[in-house]
């Protein structure tokens, strides 16, 4: 079937099988491979993506219900190359470790962020509990996004 | 500690790995793609012991599919396992044949039996839906108790026991007559539950024949591409070194459960020249739980001797260590060499014992997981202690000063092999108790009280062995292979330096830490400092990272290699400006001749170096490249105090970890801001093992926690933020000073969480609890108590 979506900015048409997940079609179709799949049952969020607004774990939809969506992907988050407040901050607070959940947490702690400006400590810990860090101990990256709350207008 | 200046040692430079991956550009394995590559789908055993046979003819013929191989059709060596362990008769451990793909028995659920390498990934999952297989079920083993009666069934006829080996370590005797003298002695049962080391990024590989010049590429998700290449190479394939390269890209963290040679490399290399196209594997991550080694799974009863003040006399341990169906790399070495000769830990225990018996069951291969073996002998270590104190009526604090190693009788001997070169254990445990404001325990327990919640703290005083190396020691002890470092130091022609470290980086910020070594030696900035790690084909040599190893062994060698480009530079110099080179002072990062102002900065001597025009060629070879292997002479020996603070809800069971301490001392810091995280991941992976995770298999041998669904990953709302300083005393066998840091939180504190746990609940008469400490088996501890009182 085709489908038609802005990624990064960019409009891509795709002619894909009905069965595809999203998460299949951004790496495999369009080669951006910072978004990662670390589990089967959308749990550890290392595919987030941010789909009309909003983050969502593009493991856990098909590409073609995102026909006519808007899509950033961890490619696009940077302002050429200023970094993101967000991945600055995870930088600068030693945030991420093997790198691999890093663009899924990224992902979805701007959105947390957008959501909640004011955001605190225990709705930071609440708001990631669907992303697995298996290095950190979470510690630096709830450093990092208070962080990147403050830079982001909180 | 030196400032090092900004980028060198003791400075908390900003990871250089940062940004690729801050910006989706990481290169891991799964991102990497083959031209005309194939895709491939490993049917694995759904029966956990079973004669099998299966029907491809089906399969073969379905859409895309390109080739699909059975066991026997790759008869190639036995996945080998890297440790020989002798039994306490002398007879050497059973070994049983690990083919990569089982051929008429499996021995695990998650066991390969046919491989299907079809144009997609789907075309490949779909074909082997069409593979018949009939298994004829038999027995299965998964409790090891049972697995010593040999009647009941053999994982493996051919070895006719299900024990690998009958293995002891310490005095017997003087054990014995400890015990049967003492005033007091405490005993406990300890289970030491099975983990999952669920890496995020699962494991893939992907094998490239070329046929053209008979030469193989490996990529795969290792800790050490040099020992997948030795024991891929030489022990299963067959294939010589310079015929067979291996690159481990960015690694998505390990663990432990990546150091293994996995049947997958081979199958996928060997593949690759049969189809004579890429072959491409990566797992899900349903299997990954159950094709990834598994880690810990110790059942162990231990016996502490005490004298009527409460020092200790003897520790007695007897150990079954749960091998799984096929020995992994490591695995025997595990339960072995890095347990048993922990079992003094930080105290002065002069008679110590330890039997273990290693036990084959119809289970997922167990190996090394963060600690391997440490965290086993921590664990019972700093349980006992505090059970014998509780019993005693002696303060946690009280008996642990009482019998700590003194630090005036370092160098100390333990009667269990290993001699600690240095150490501190009161100034850790000081340090600790004042970070932890344990003097407001008791205001903070009370406040608890008042809202009926039940509040705990838990010490653990712990010690490591790692750095693991020395290779005559392990080569005494087993080892198949050496456990020394490479490091190649290239400064090239206008000063920027790349360093080739045998090291791999999954993780642990070697770009970082290992380019703030060359800084602080050199004198140049970190930003002129390229580190490369992961490709045979590029590192001279390297035996890679686990066992907290990278900077004590890695790192060293990268200083010897530094240390020879400091040599001839300043022969260089001294030809250059027509001094001696004994004169010549390297002070940041200018070769000075002392006394003098006549310098030439690093640059300026390698340019040198490349354009020897004026060149002392008679003493010296062109170029600034130096290389080293690095052998340590011992261990080294982290340790410290790690103390937990619980809160405990008796309506629920829910336990809340409220406070997490750890002060250790991991001897000299390079960069504090990437060892306070290595730490506080250890500390993740500790709780999680004492409060979350559990891999539980029915006794069918069904993995039943074979999904996040089912097994308990920590999250960020599991814990809170902890408080992590360092002691340091240094390692005194290193130039360096340093110990290591990637394993100590993993290891320190799952002892100080269940014993707070035993603390909070202690009132109630409950002296005991199994890891993991969940709501449901709390609550049941609570209400079991009530019930009694």
């Amino acid at each position: 079937m085709e489908i038609s979506i802005t990624i990064n900015g960019k409009e891509v048409k795709a002619n894909i099988k009905a069965n595809t997940l999203l998460s299949t079609f951004i790496r495999e179709n369009l080669n951006l491979t910072g978004t990662h799949v670390g589990c089967d049952t959308s749990q550890c969020g290392a595919c987030a993506i941010h789909l009309n607004g909003d983050a969502v774990k593009s493991c856990a939809i098909l590409a073609a219900q995102a026909d006519g969506a808007e899509i950033t992907t961890i490619e696009g988050i940077a302002n050429g190359d200023e970094l993101h407040p967000m991945q600055q901050a995870f930088h600068e607070n030693h945030g991420l470790q093997c790198g691999y959940c890093t663009p899924g947490m990224v992902m979805s702690s701007i959105k947390l962020v957008e959501n909640n400006p004011n955001i605190s400590e225990e709705e930071i810990r609440k708001g990631l509990e669907g992303n697995i860090c298996r290095c950190t101990g979470y510690h630096n990256i709830v450093k990092s996004i208070k962080q990147a709350a403050t830079e982001m207008g909180g | 500690m030196p400032d090092g200046g900004s980028t060198g040692i003791g400075a908390s430079v900003k990871r250089k790995e940062d940004y690729r991956f801050l910006v989706g550009e990481g290169n891991y394995t799964d991102d990497i793609n083959r031209p005309n590559q194939t895709h491939t789908y490993m049917l694995r055993s759904s029966s956990a012991h079973a004669k099998f046979s299966l029907d491809t003819s089906n399969a073969s013929k379905a859409k895309g599919v390109v080739k699909i191989f059975v066991g026997t059709d790759m008869e190639v060596g036995s996945i080998p396992c890297g440790w020989q362990v002798d039994s306490k008769d002398g007879t050497p451990m059973r070994e049983p044949a690990h083919p990569p793909i089982a051929k008429d028995k499996v021995r695990y659920v998650g066991e390969i039996i046919a491989v299907i390498i079809a144009e997609t990934l789907e075309d490949a999952k779909n074909a082997a839906e069409l593979i018949d297989v009939n298994y004829d079920d038999i027995p299965v083993i998964i409790d090891m108790q049972k697995a010593l009666d040999n009647s009941k069934g053999l994982v493996h006829d051919e070895i006719e026991s299900n024990v690998c080996y009958d293995w002891e370590i310490g005095d017997s005797e003087a054990v014995d007559k400890a015990i049967s003298e003492a005033a007091h002695i405490t005993s406990l049962d300890i289970r030491n539950n099975r983990l999952i080391p669920n890496a995020i990024e699962t494991r893939s590989a992907i094998g490239d024949y070329e046929h053209a010049t008979g030469q193989y590429t490996l990529y795969t998700t290792s800790q050490n591409p040099h020992v997948i290449r030795l024991l891929m190479g030489a022990f299963v394939l067959g294939l010589p070194e310079h015929k067979l390269r291996v690159i481990a890209p960015d690694v998505g963290g390990g663990f432990g459960s990546k150091i293994f040679h996995y049947a997958e490399e081979a199958i996928v290399t060997w593949a690759s020249n049969k189809i004579r196209r890429p072959v491409k594997w990566t797992a899900d991550r349903s299997e990954a739980f159950i094709s990834d080694a598994h880690g810990r799974d110790h059942v162990t009863s231990v016996k502490l001797a005490l004298d009527k003040d409460g020092k200790f006399l003897a520790l007695k341990v007897d150990t079954l260590a749960n091998m799984g169906a096929y020995l992994s790399t490591f695995a025997s070495s595990v339960p072995t060499y890095l347990y048993a000769t922990l079992l003094a830990g930080t105290y002065t225990t002069p008679a110590i014992h330890c039997n273990v018996k290693s036990i084959f069951t119809n289970t997922v291969p167990v190996d090394a997981y963060r600690g391997a073996g440490r965290p086993e002998a921590t664990y019972l270590i700093e349980r006992i202690v505090d059970k014998a104190a509780r019993e005693m009526g002696i303060s946690q604090v009280e008996i642990r000063r009482k019998n700590f190693i003194p630090v005036d009788a370092f160098p100390y001997q333990t009667p269990v092999a290993l001699q600690y070169d240095s150490g501190n254990y009161n100034a850790t445990l000081d340090a600790a108790l004042k970070k932890a404001d344990y003097d407001g325990f008791a205001s903070r327990k009370a406040e608890s009280a008042k809202r009926g919640m039940l509040r705990g703290i838990g010490f653990s005083t712990y010690l490591e062995a790692c750095g693991i190396a020395p290779s005559a020691v392990v080569g005494s002890l087993g080892a198949r292979a050496g456990l020394f470092e490479c490091a190649e130091v290239r400064v090239h022609p206008t000063g920027s330096v790349t360093v080739f470290t045998g090291s791999h980086s999954h993780g642990q910020g070697h770009e970082t830490t290992f380019a703030q070594l060359v800084s602080e030696k050199l004198g140049i900035s970190t930003d002129l400092v390229e580190i490369s790690h992961g490709d045979t084909n590029n590192i001279p040599f390297g035996m890679g990272t686990y066992g907290s190893r990278s900077l004590a062994v890695g790192g060293e060698a990268i200083v010897k290699a530094m240390d020879k480009v400091i040599a001839k530079a300043k022969k260089i110099a001294a030809h250059i400006m027509e001094a001696s080179a004994d004169d010549i002072e390297l002070n940041n990062g200018n070769f000075e001749i002392a006394g003098t102002d006549k310098s030439m900065s690093l640059a300026d001597i390698s340019l040198a170096a490349y354009v020897p025009h004026n060149y002392p060629h008679e003493e010296l070879e062109p170029g600034l490249d130096e290389k080293a292997f690095y052998d340590p002479l011992n261990f080294t020996y982290p340790g410290g105090c790690h103390i937990c603070e619980v809160e405990i809800n008796p309506n629920t069971g829910e336990v809340k970890v409220e406070g997490m301490t750890a002060v250790d001392d991991v001897g000299m810091v390079i960069n504090p801001m990437i060892v306070e995280g290595q730490i506080h991941g250890g500390l993740a992976q500790g709780i999680g093992q004492a409060l979350l995770e559990n891999a539980a298999y029915d006794n069918n041998g069904q993995l039943l926690s074979g999904s996040y669904m089912d097994y308990t990953m920590p999250r960020a709302d599991n814990f809170v933020d902890f408080k992590v300083g360092n002691e340091v005393t240094l390692c005194t066998h290193n130039s360096l000073g340093v110990k290591g840091c990637g394993e100590v939180g993993a290891i320190g504190s799952p002892p100080a969480v269940i014993n707070a746990v035993v603390d909070a609940l202690s009132e109630l008469g409950v002296n005991d609890i199994s890891m993991p400490a969940t709501s449901e088996k709390v609550w049941n501890a609570i209400n079991n108590a009530k019930d009694k009182s």
